[in-house]
């Protein structure tokens, strides 16, 4: 019970608590107005390029950013509770660390889905995209499994901000890292070989490809594959996280360098 | 004398600490770089000669909008952060004077950013950009980036009230990139937007660039590009005097 508690609960006050861009002054400007320019500048770009279309680049790109808040909430459960001087606090509890970490991905997780649907909302306004009505119920749960798979990296890297200091520049460099590598703007058929390769390991790949085709109108069904794999990765990278924090936990109380700034 | 050395200092104290942060110095060309090898690979599918060229040159500058305008909107802010605000505040030199060569600063690492990106797209994407006039082509960047430094004085004056802005410098980030016509043709853009470009000083660096390496002359774009620097700088000096001196009357400087 009280596992379960420190999972709804402790996860709400914390993501509450850390993540401060819910300020409205962070959040208008990173989670919406961010978002709907990523979506227009790259589908610009493929008009003046005269390749795909804009529900194309509309999809990848909103898809793309739900990967901020993913990434940079999760590292600020770590960092957060770093620079409040609570992370002493938090791991001398004896509450059981899975549900301590993962509790604080469950908020992050809709917050990552929401900027999701304002970027694709944003291109359907913006740019006269349409995705029909029967295809809403399908994409919705695509987000929601790409948003997840985007915590499971972003719980990774709280971990490493766990030991190192530049949390922001690891989320970034994440970040871009999916831009270039995922198919946001480009299918990933058309990468070179070890590009693709390597997008087959990461969040966001089969995200994407899943949720362009329930847009043109495919059934969760004929996508089911796709998700399977985004949750696999998304499961996977999680577990990496949980592995990394308990090392890194362990590894500081040993060296003493759990506050260390 | 004493004011090129305070301006000398200023600026050489301002680029080290710049260049040996993560964030403002490695992150501020790493991110528009993998931004510029996103719009290339886009334009890379229809492997067109003429628009590869488009593409690589605006990708090359469109890092020093990023160097200069997320950072430039929270100056003052890191100031607040770092306690120092007030002695910058109380110091005899003007904010014009302080600020300027830090925003120069940013421009010069926005200047590493164009060189980084110009090898990145040689030795990446087998891009050898066609310059006409290497000579013309320097001066256009030098001064997209001097006019570019004095966009950031005013960005980071009128932001002096704005607790967090570096997320309004962040947010500015794409809207930049987009409205400059660095890998877009402002043509695409609806009309409605053109004379928001027109009101930014890099979008004529921008076309004196594109000039200087077509082989026409770029001076005409230059002589706009210095004239809209130059107002934003002028309603910056002016600015900043009123913001500074209404925040310490009602001593909400250091408010956080």
């Amino acid at each position: 019970m009280s596992s379960v508690r420190v999972f709804f609960i402790g996860g709400l006050l914390s993501y509450r608590s850390l993540f401060n861009w819910l300020s409205p002054w962070i959040l208008v400007p990173s989670l919406i107005v961010s978002p709907i320019c990523q979506v227009l500048l790259f589908a610009y770009i493929g008009r003046g390029a005269g390749v795909g279309n804009d529900q194309f680049f509309v999809v990848g790109n909103a898809l793309s950013y739900a990967a901020i808040p993913c990434l940079f909430a999760m590292g600020a459960t770590v960092e957060g509770e770093r620079w409040s001087q609570t992370l002493g606090l938090i791991l001398s509890t004896p509450a059981r660390r899975i549900p301590l970490f993962l509790g604080r991905s469950l908020p992050v997780i809709l917050n990552g889905w929401c900027v999701a649907l304002v970027g694709i909302g944003a291109g359907m306004l913006l740019l006269h995209v349409t995705i029909p009505a029967s295809s809403w119920p399908s994409l919705m749960l695509v987000l929601v499994v790409a948003s997840a798979s985007c915590t499971g990296l972003g719980l990774a890297m709280g971990a490493i901000a766990l030991r190192m200091r530049q949390g922001a520049v690891i989320s970034n460099v994440a970040f871009c890292v999916l831009l270039v590598f995922t198919g946001v703007n480009v299918p990933v058929a058309l990468l070179p070989d070890w590009m693709a390769h390597v997008a087959g390991w990461l969040p966001l790949t089969h995200g994407i490809e899943a949720a362009r085709a329930t847009a043109r109108g495919a059934t969760i069904g004929s996508v089911s594959g796709l998700l399977g794999r985004e949750l696999a990765i998304g499961v996977l990278y999680a577990g990496v996280g949980l592995c990394l924090l308990n090392y890194f936990e362990t590894d500081s109380r040993r060296r003493a360098t759990l506050e260390r700034t | 004398m004493r004011v090129l050395h305070q301006l000398w200092t200023c600026y050489w104290l301002q680029l080290k600490v710049i260049s040996t942060s993560w964030f403002d110095g490695v992150l501020a060309v790493f991110f528009p770089l993998m931004f510029a090898t996103a719009a290339l690979m886009v334009y890379q599918i229809r492997n067109d000669p003429a628009q590869m060229q488009y593409a690589g040159l605006g990708a090359a500058i469109m890092g020093m909008w990023t160097c200069q305008g997320v950072v430039a909107a929270s100056l003052l802010s890191r100031e607040r952060g770092a306690g120092t605000l007030e002695l910058l505040v109380a110091t005899p030199t003007s904010m014009t004077r302080i600020l300027v060569p830090t925003t120069l600063a940013l421009s010069t690492i926005g200047l590493y950013c164009v060189i980084a990106t110009l090898l990145w797209e040689r030795w990446v994407f087998g891009l050898h950009l066609a310059i006409d006039s290497w000579g013309l082509f320097v001066v256009a960047v030098l001064f997209t980036a001097l006019t570019l430094a004095l966009f950031g004085f005013f960005l980071s004056v009128t932001a002096v009230r704005y607790r967090v802005s570096w997320a309004l410098g962040a947010a500015l980030e794409y809207p930049g990139w987009l409205l400059c016509g660095f890998v877009v043709p402002l043509a695409l853009l609806p009309a409605w937007t053109h004379p928001l470009s027109w009101a930014i000083p890099t979008t004529w660096g921008m076309a004196a660039v594109r000039d200087s390496a077509a082989g026409t002359s770029p001076w005409r774009h230059l002589a706009l590009c210095a004239a809209v620097g130059l107002v934003y700088c002028a309603v910056a000096a002016v600015l900043g005097r009123v913001l500074v001196d209404s925040a310490r009357r009602h001593a909400s400087l250091a408010l956080r």
